[in-house]
């Protein structure tokens, strides 16, 4: 009976628990998205949009260019038995800007730039920076949290910008200068089938709801992690599979909304 | 607090999304700026254009000679105007009596115009050679299309409906 009775006093616990931590998170959102950084502190965010943005461009770039190099040769082995291989150019631009920029720039921004943060912002805390910060009146939310949030919202959709770019021209590299597929009509019938607002801003609005949702994640798990060293390592392990399943799990659901059912 | 050299570096970050941007805006989505080098141009009409599209080839012999630079629909006579810019590597090459034809690639391939060079009078050719009537200002006298030049032997795309319609009635009237 008292086994039955702290089975379900444990069920209620984490429930408590999780909810708890669901509120814990919202507060912190709204804490980060009202505390726009002041003109005075400006810079901290253009530091971090250096930390978040700048030191990914790299990985970005690299990974933008075999995608598209590798979109352009998979497609053209396939097109080239239908004689359609001047498709080619809207198969990489549409994939491209709808599903692999914004979705592998997410997951590679979840990598590189969310692990970092979680275990920037846990070791602060591990060491209790946030806490002297709290002692000094600074508050941690518009000082620490703030700038980093807006820094990765800002930047993430013009790494997606900058992927879905670089992998047309690595579709372009491999497609036309290497496999012989006509520049013109590379171009021709990738700019009569893309359209601006259906597929490119499409891609940014995914790309900016991809954002909050690794950058949230990732400042709440160090926010909130156990301030000891595997503490701090679980947090980040979370950070990235927890951003990860639902960058693809909120992929599906605005493909749905905006391709899908019309 | 934020060094220079990180100013810099978001500067040149941002300055390539632009970059980005612009590129997906003007040469993935609309209609670029047009393609490279010296071109002329020449309009001709169709009955039926099918699939033809702004900036699809114009090939002669399998040679793509130009671009089509727009479609569009006669104001008077409500028929297709096709606006074609040749490259000038081919300026005073195609004669008058060129035909063009709007040609399928492929089974499933995009379309574009196959531009089948005319014959030039022997004559107009020595009077080329002893006039340099290209060279002159009156280029109505040239028998080479020059610019702005309108192609009158024009043969519109194969609409399948109409080709079948054809057969059928031929097939009746036997």
């Amino acid at each position: 009976m008292t086994q039955l009775a702290n089975y379900f006093a444990s069920i209620g616990r984490t429930t408590i628990e999780k909810v708890v931590a669901i509120g814990q998170a919202s507060l912190m959102l709204f804490g980060a998205l009202f505390a726009f950084p002041k003109v005075k502190n400006i810079g901290l965010t253009i530091h971090q949009i250096y930390v978040v943005g700048v030191q990914s461009l790299l990985i970005i770039m690299v990974s933008g260019l075999f995608i598209g190099m590798v979109m352009a040769l998979q497609g053209y082995t396939i097109l080239v038995n239908y004689g359609a291989e001047g498709s080619l150019g809207p198969m990489v631009a549409l994939s491209l800007l709808r599903e692999l920029g914004p979705v592998v720039t997410a997951l590679l921004f979840a990598g590189r730039a969310g692990s970092a943060l979680t275990a920037e912002i846990g070791l602060m805390k591990a060491t209790e920076q946030l806490s002297s910060l709290e002692m000094m009146a600074v508050d941690p939310l518009r000082r620490v949290i703030a700038p980093r949030f807006w820094a990765g919202v800002i930047s993430m959709p013009m790494l997606a910008i900058i992927f879905s770019a670089i992998g047309i021209l690595g579709g372009h590299l491999v497609g036309v200068d290497w496999l012989g597929v006509d520049s013109g009509s590379y171009w021709s019938i990738m700019q009569s089938t893309v359209e601006w607002d259906k597929d490119v801003v499409n891609g940014i609005i995914k790309s900016i709801v991809f954002a909050l949702v690794v950058v949230w994640i990732a400042l709440y798990k160090g926010y909130s992690c156990v301030p000891t060293s595997e503490g701090i390592s679980q947090a980040t392990t979370q950070t990235v599979v927890y951003s990860s399943l639902l960058i693809l799990g909120l992929d599906f659901i605005l493909t749905a909304l905006m391709f899908g059912i019309s | 607090m934020t060094s220079r050299k990180a100013e810099i570096l978001v500067g040149f970050f941002v300055a390539l999304a632009i970059a980005a941007t612009l590129l997906l805006a003007l040469k993935v989505a609309n209609q670029g700026m047009a393609g490279s080098g010296e071109t002329y141009k020449l309009n001709a009409r169709f009955d039926n254009i099918g699939g033809l599209k702004a900036r699809s080839s114009v090939k002669v012999g399998g040679v793509v000679v130009g671009r089509v630079e727009r479609i569009y629909l006669d104001g008077a006579d409500l028929i297709p105007v096709v606006e074609l810019q040749i490259s000038s590597e081919y300026k005073n090459t195609f004669p008058d009596t060129s035909s063009l034809s709007i040609l399928t690639s492929g089974l499933l391939g995009e379309q574009f115009i196959g531009l089948q060079p005319g014959f030039i009078f022997p004559e107009d050719l020595v009077s080329i050679e002893e006039d340099k009537v290209c060279e002159s200002a009156d280029l109505r006298q040239c028998p080479y299309l020059t610019e702005g030049e309108e192609i009158f032997d024009t043969k519109s795309a194969l609409v399948l409906e109409d080709l079948i319609g054809q057969f059928l009635f031929n097939q009746g009237s036997e």
